[in-house]
């Protein structure tokens, strides 16, 4: 509204990055969703119910946006990596599915209580993540890529890692391989600057993971992996050229605003400044305050949608707790096919 | 080792035309690895395919083991069935993350969701004067790792007829090719279709007071040591393991419940090697009908292999060597 109650047409980013008032707001429940869950699971590894926390805080508009983006555009599979709770909601998984996962019980979708959390595949949401070996995804998504083209599939690939995970040699196979054969795939690298402790100033001579795409042969682009918006425009274009002509690199700069996982103390490397400054990023509080400032949302409303999450990720918990562990007669299932 | 004879083929042929065959019965059959297209690999396994199936079939891969793997796993994964080659044993190493961390997992670690019918080739094995990174002998490592089958033909019947099973598995199966036998190993094989069922061993020499358990190129030198010593009156039977994993435990089993005594021999090392399972196996089921302490002849505990040839023929079993050890048995 400009001065005076006189009317300009400005166009609110939400409409220029293509998305409805209703879908903006179900991103922002499921994201707040998300943060409510991934606080619970924190606290549940602190109660020794939950054996490892590999919280996403700071992730959850790159993850969401690229997924959301993806899933609206034509067939698309996910190879995630391990600190994508937020993806994988977007992807179908219930806080339910979640916390069986994360307490490894039975009917955890993607191993029924065999790895790591949300590790192995759930194939009806269109992910498969074997493991959390750093990297050894990529070249895994670059030839499931590869053969959806040879089957004369539209599908295209979301491959997901870290910063960390851009140093290991399978990384740059994967990329190599990939621009050889105009596979069509997407490397998504959610760059936080650290592996584990290392900063990214130890990991690599350049400011930018998305830098190497041009000796592999195809583009690389870098965005604000806290802006929702900026994240499922950059994708959807991303999108639209690995099918066409081939791979793209996104690398989306976000923050890690958590330890590692839930067995790392980050005080030991990270001032608490860095940190203080990190949250000025959270994608969560600007989603929010975006909604907020443009009338979107009202304070009401918005403590309904927390108090929502809440109540889920409460429901979700008990069912999870009083869940049951897989039967130790299944411990000799599924070594062979 | 043999005459050219009609329907005779070596190791090689046997393996090519394995792979000729199912291309064309099945789509979803590829191929990838160094040199594959327009060279043919470099053992010729692929000559010819490039031409007939195209590139888009038989990919020239870059130098590059990890993705080899990695990219034919991701492949299986989406349902094709893709056979990667690796050009020598001895640069499997790079792959073994996405072959034993990877792939083998697969199906485990999601509960059963996805399968990975992958073919790995991998020419291995010495006695070739390849030295110490080309005669490297892999076995161990991957017998070691539950999810994935472990074959290792010694004639090209087998070769044939185990590759085929092996492509129509839905598991990972990594498929040792010794060198050594590729030309010098020719046999009989029909012309009409056949598969070798995998997990299956073979008892290539009928006898009674001891068996000899063994796979690959030194299979070859345990037929010939076992009619050597026939001339001294010792009946040995002669079991070719065919599949190292899963073991047939039963054909094992059988054998030494009737001869009593039991001489294992690889090239691979003792320690470690699959005659220490087999061994440890004999012991636990069939102690009873034991009649002498079981022997193993194997390559001694050096890394595989010399370049010279007083200290590679130093390293491998051969005949005589399975001549002593056979009479020392027989003797006990």
């Amino acid at each position: 509204m400009g001065p005076e109650g006189a009317e300009i047409a400005i166009t609110r980013r939400h409409e220029t990055a293509g998305i409805s008032v209703e879908e903006v707001l179900a991103l922002y429940t499921q994201m707040v969703l998300v943060r409510i869950l991934d606080e619970r699971i924190l606290v549940l590894n602190r109660q020794g119910k939950v054996p490892i926390g590999i919280s996403c805080q700071g992730h959850e508009a790159a993850q969401m946006g690229s997924a959301w983006a993806a899933l609206r555009n034509g067939p698309c599979f996910f190879f995630p990596y391990y600190r994508d709770l937020a993806l994988k909601i977007t992807a179908g998984v219930s806080a339910r599915e979640a916390l069986l996962s994360f307490m490894g019980k039975a009917g955890d979708p993607f191993s029924n209580g065999r790895q790591f959390p949300l590790q192995g595949a759930d194939l009806r949401r269109g992910i498969i993540q074997l493991s959390n070996v750093v990297a050894a995804g990529l070249p895994q998504a670059v030839g499931y890529a590869w053969a959806c083209r040879y089957l004369g599939e539209e599908t295209v690939v979301l491959a997901y890692f870290g910063d960390g995970a851009s140093s290991e040699g399978e990384c740059h196979e994967a990329m190599n391989f990939a621009g050889i054969h105009r596979v069509p795939i997407v490397f998504f690298c959610e760059n936080n600057r650290y592996a584990i402790s290392v900063p990214q100033r130890k990991q690599m001579a350049i400011e930018n993971v998305a830098e190497r795409a041009a000796a592999y042969g195809f583009p690389g682009v870098v965005v604000d992996g806290t802006d929702l918006f900026e994240v499922i425009e950059v994708t959807r274009r991303a999108i639209a050229h690995a099918r066409t002509q081939g791979p793209i690199l996104i690398e989306a700069k976000v923050e890690r605003l958590s330890p590692h996982t839930t067995d790392d103390d980050d005080r030991r490397y990270r001032s608490r400044e860095e940190l203080e400054q990190a949250r000025h990023r959270d994608p969560v509080r600007r989603l929010q305050q975006y909604l907020l400032q443009e009338g979107i949302l009202t304070p009401e409303q918005d403590r309904a949608i927390w108090e929502g999450a809440r109540q889920e990720v409460e429901e979700a918990t008990r069912y999870a707790e009083a869940s049951p562990y897989p039967e130790a007669s299944t411990l000799l299932e599924h070594i062979y096919a | 080792m043999h005459e050219r004879a009609m329907g005779e083929k070596s190791v090689i042929e046997a393996i090519r035309d394995a792979m000729r065959e199912e291309m064309r019965r099945d789509e979803r059959v590829v191929v990838l690895g160094e040199d594959v297209g327009a060279r043919g690999g470099v053992f010729l396994a692929t000559q010819g395919f490039v031409e007939e199936f195209g590139e888009g079939r038989v990919i020239d891969t870059p130098l590059a083991e990890a993705s080899i793997a990695g990219i034919a796993l991701g492949a299986a994964l989406k349902g094709l069935r893709p056979i990667a080659e690796i050009q020598f044993a001895d640069f499997a190493w790079p792959a073994f993350n996405q072959l034993l961390g990877e792939a083998a997992r697969a199906c485990y670690g999601s509960n059963g969701q996805v399968r990975v019918p992958l073919v790995v080739r991998i020419p291995y094995g010495g006695g070739i004067r390849g030295g110490l990174y080309h005669s490297q002998n892999v076995e161990a490592y991957f017998f070691h790792t539950p999810g994935v089958k472990v074959v290792a033909p010694a004639t090209p019947y087998d070769a044939k007829g185990l590759l085929k099973a092996a492509i129509r598995d839905d598991n990972p199966v990594i498929f040792l090719e010794h060198k050594k036998t590729y030309r010098l190993v020719r046999g009989y094989v029909p012309d009409e279709e056949y598969v070798v069922p995998i997990g299956k061993a073979d008892v290539k020499h009928r006898g009674s007071q001891i068996t000899l358990v063994s796979y690959g190129l030194v299979l070859h030198y345990c037929l010939q040591a076992a009619r050597t010593v026939a001339q001294d009156g010792i009946s040995v039977e002669v079991v070719d393991l065919r599949t190292l994993r899963p073991l047939d435990r039963e054909t094992l089993f059988d054998s030494v419940r009737k001869t009593g005594k039991v001489l294992i021999v690889h090239e691979d090392n003792l320690t470690g090697g699959v005659g220490a399972e087999i061994a440890a196996l004999l012991a636990e089921e069939v102690f009873e009908y034991l009649d002498a302490p079981i022997l193993r002849l194997c390559g001694p505990d050096v890394p595989t292999m010399p370049f010279a040839p007083t200290l590679e023929d130093a390293y491998m079993p051969t005949t005589e060597k399975i001549v002593g050890a056979l009479r020392r048995l027989a003797a006990y």
